[in-house]
């Protein structure tokens, strides 16, 4: 019976080849604006480190002194050197990594190559194992090499093609700003989007070519990238001068198991909070927030208002898109009163016809949604042509492309319900008689 | 013409006369709120700001050593005054729209700090000996820089500059002095103070808001010698005709390369760093445009269609009326009226919907209020759109033959 009305359907949207053809580009045109929008805040919300994100915490406290407070007011978004030492040598969490953006320059032993800037993080050592970093070559140093200062570098898969062709050069030296480094592993392409850690570098499609511990940058005095609040007399913080102790610079993750670890490890930031107030450092009460890593993106509104107000735009077209189709095809429907009249008059059930009309709206949305994936892949091929940080990132993933078929079969669907229940309530004798 | 017979044809097909309304209203709804999002990005695109755009353009020096900036950058300098075609060249901290801030909260009372909710943030501009006219700063009131100035300002512990004198825009002037003469006040950010010395036209910040913010140009310019700057100055600027543009462009680039081996620079012209800073808007505003123009012709398809099933449904009637004596004019007229009805109600309707979508976008997204006449512009866009659509399927209609009355079926 399926294939005897998908057949009925091909004919009449054969017969009518205006109509359908009309039904058909609204449906694709709508699917396709939709798609593509969809595609690009799917890629934009979505999780940078999947299955370990529940476990990855952003401790903020408040050092900040009494001026300008207001208890509504959230901590500062980073730490100053200060606390972030205490907190990491505090090793209350599982793992723990204290962190800063750079640029630095690499002078290369091979003459061929002109000195070079690359993007730097400069970390403790628990980045790699808590983040999951993938290792091509070689591994990270440990929290030992950390305090000695070690001159040690963890190289992105990138950098080592572009010096070493590829090859395993760890414990060979590479020279950074003057200084010689022993490399000690390299990264296979590592990019979580959008870059979580450090948003303050730009949140998309960024990454570092070199790894190196965070108190080596600071015994070097290598010049820092992103942001320094300070307060109060604060200053510093200018390329290669330390931010004061007044700053917030540096941002720290720490990982937590479970919840009630994510509920110790806060009220570990009270009493923290309130042992610097007995101090004399802190001078506010305690004001601590512990976001995960999807809370943190979320707090931070990673996503652009741009692509989300796309999103609401594709998807007013769409609509505007499915009413233009619900009055097709009605208007296709109604026309076809004779024929559904002698089908009714020889014995068809309501219900027969409405499954009969409703398949032919099938059909019309499955081939509009092949015209709306077309479409979304130009769509989203216009998307990459634009110089935006996530522009390169817009994708149709298999999900995605399910999706654009699943929402157009069911928007047609549901498009085709009132123009066929309405064609459904023909009179047969009716119809027969004025013919 | 008496409407009373379309709107009793009206009530018998009530649903197909439904769904042109709400088609309508949709369309309308979403062509007020895209074209007015359309006219903001526009708007920012073309914000005015008053340093030499045509003529300049930027060299980026990176890499080279802060503590050598006092030999280095006047050397720099007079190399690439040397060039030909060059009408001025001098070294800044950073330009509007390149976003690179150094943003500092200032007051104006003696005790105002960073931190206080009163201060306001203000985008700082370091500029090297003959920054302001390198830039084409334009003078209001007040004076610029003098060479004293420039020697006598350098960098020491605080990222705020070791001087005394400031440039204020003209924005940020009546908003911290409000009706007053600013020349002569004083910014404050305790311990450091500094006296307005000029005023000068509005220069965009590094980094601006959308359209309506009030901050886009609260900017302030400070003087700052090469030997003290601690690496601050690093963006070259050099001036020239419009038509020696790419050129130096290339030219400068090679010649700051060739003067600092150890160094990495890198050249663009200042419309480049605008045309840069707004790509995304002015793509934005064209997939808009995209976006309303294939939903009005989506939107006129469907009335098309919607019509000429009409027409066909009332082929009968229509020949009744042609052969009791209505004219084609008559037929004619008949459609395009009950267009024209139509459109009414999906416009009022669609007024109503635009609205509503604008203060839910202005309360979840900070957009501005959208200005009235968007409605009534976007109205009759919807009236025409309609009677335009509706024009062939009328025409059809005025076709049929009085004869066709006569026939059965």
């Amino acid at each position: 019976m399926f294939q005897y009305y998908l057949d009925l359907a091909w004919r009449s949207l054969r017969r009518n080849k205006v109509l359908t053809a009309l039904m058909v580009l609204a449906i694709a045109l709508g699917i396709g604006a939709s798609i593509t929008t969809l595609t690009v805040l799917h890629v934009l919300s979505g999780d940078p480190l999947p299955g370990r994100s529940a476990e990855i915490y952003y401790p903020q406290i408040d050092p900040q002194d009494l001026r300008g407070m207001s208890p509504s007011k959230e901590p500062p978004s980073q730490l100053t050197l200060i606390d972030g030492m205490n907190l990491l040598r505090a090793a209350r969490a599982d793992r723990q990594a204290l962190m800063k953006g750079g640029e630095v320059p690499i002078q290369p032993e091979q003459s061929t190559l002109d000195p070079f800037y690359v993007n730097a993080r400069y970390t403790t050592a628990d980045f790699f194992p808590m983040f999951g970093t993938p290792f091509l070559f070689g591994h990270a140093w440990n929290s030992a090499d950390d305090e000695a200062k070690a001159r040690q570098v963890v190289i992105s898969s990138d950098l080592n093609q572009k010096l070493f062709g590829g090859a395993n050069s760890v414990g060979r030296t590479l020279r950074i700003s003057g200084t010689a480094f022993q490399i000690v592993g390299v990264l296979d392409h590592w990019q979580p989007n959008p870059h979580f850690y450090d948003l303050n570098t730009g949140s998309y499609a960024y990454s570092e070519q070199v790894f190196l511990p965070l108190q080596t940058m600071i015994d070097l005095h290598l010049s820092q990238d992103g942001s320094n609040d300070c307060w109060g007399n604060g200053g510093g913080g200018t390329d290669t001068v330390l931010p004061a102790d007044t700053c917030v610079w540096l941002q720290f993750w720490v990982q937590l198991k479970t919840p009630a670890e994510a509920a110790a490890y806060k009220q570990f930031l009270v009493h923290y909070s309130e042992e610097q107030r007995t101090l004399g450092r802190f001078q506010r009460p305690p004001n601590v927030r512990l976001r995960n890593l999807m809370q943190w993106l979320d707090y931070n509104g990673v996503v652009p208002d741009d692509v989300r107000l796309q999103t609401w735009l594709a998807f007013g077209f769409l609509v505007v898109c499915l009413v233009n189709t619900v009055g097709l095809m009605l208007a296709k429907f109604m026309r076809r009163a004779a024929e559904l009249g002698v089908r009714r008059a020889l014995g068809a059930s309501r219900r027969a016809l409405l499954v009969q009309l409703l398949i032919e709206a099938g059909v019309v949305g499955l081939v509009g949604g092949f015209g709306g994936a077309l479409l979304a892949l130009g769509g989203l091929w216009l998307v990459r042509q634009r110089s935006s940080d996530y522009a390169v990132l817009a994708h149709l993933d298999p999900s995605m492309l399910l999706m654009t078929f699943l929402l157009a079969l069911g928007a047609t669907l549901l498009a085709g319900l009132l123009p066929a229940w309405r064609a459904c309530q023909i009179a047969p004798a009716l119809q027969l008689k004025s013919n | 013409m008496d409407i009373r017979p379309i709107f009793a044809s009206l009530r018998r097909h009530r649903i197909p006369a439904l769904l042109i309304v709400l088609e309508i209203a949709l369309a309308c709804a979403v062509l007020c709120n895209a074209v007015f999002m359309i006219s903001q990005r526009v708007a920012s695109i073309h914000l005015p700001n008053a340093i030499d755009e045509t003529g300049m353009i930027e060299v980026t020096l990176d890499g080279t050593d802060p503590e050598l900036a006092g030999s280095d950058i006047p050397r720099n300098l007079a190399a690439l005054r040397g060039l030909p075609g060059v009408r001025a060249a001098a070294v800044v901290s950073t330009l509007p729209l390149s976003r690179n801030n150094w943003g500092w909260g200032f007051g104006t009372k003696p005790d105002d700090a960073l931190t206080d909710r009163n201060s306001r943030n203000v985008s700082m501009y370091f500029l090297g000996s003959g920054g302001d006219a390198a830039l084409g700063l334009r003078l209001l009131e007040g004076r610029l820089f003098n060479d004293g100035d420039y020697a006598d300002s350098h960098f020491d512990k605080s990222p705020l500059p070791e001087t005394h004198v400031v440039l204020v825009t003209r924005s940020l002037a009546e908003k911290m002095w409000p009706g007053q003469q600013a020349v002569g006040k004083t910014l404050y950010s305790m311990p450091h103070y500094y006296t307005v010395i000029g005023v000068v036209a509005d220069v965009l910040r590094p980094y601006i808001g959308d359209v309506n913010s009030p901050a886009n140009y609260d900017a302030a310019f400070f003087p700052m010698s090469a030997a003290g700057s601690k690496g601050a100055l690093s963006h070259y600027v050099v001036r020239s005709a419009p038509a020696d543009r790419d050129r130096l462009v290339r030219e400068a680039e090679q010649k700051l390369a060739e003067l600092n081996p150890g160094g990495v620079a890198h050249g663009r012209s200042y419309l480049e760093i605008r045309r840069g800073y707004f790509a995304d808007m002015s793509s934005m505003a064209w997939m808009l445009v995209l976006v309303c123009v294939v939903m009005l012709a989506v939107t006129a398809f469907g009335i098309v269609g919607l019509t000429s099933f009409w027409v066909n449904q009332r082929r009968r009637q229509i020949g009744i009326r042609r052969a009791v004596g209505a004219t084609r004019g008559h037929i004619m007229q008949y459609f395009q009226t009950e267009n024209f009805l139509l459109s009414t109600g999906g416009v009022v309707l669609g007024m109503v919907l635009a609205f509503g979508i604008n203060v839910y976008l202005m309360h979840r997204y900070e957009m501005a209020r959208m200005p009235w006449f968007y409605l009534p512009a976007g109205a009759v866009a919807l009236w025409l759109i309609g009677q335009a659509s509706v024009l062939g399927p009328a025409l059809r209609a005025a076709a049929v033959p009085p004869v066709v009355a006569t026939r059965s079926g």
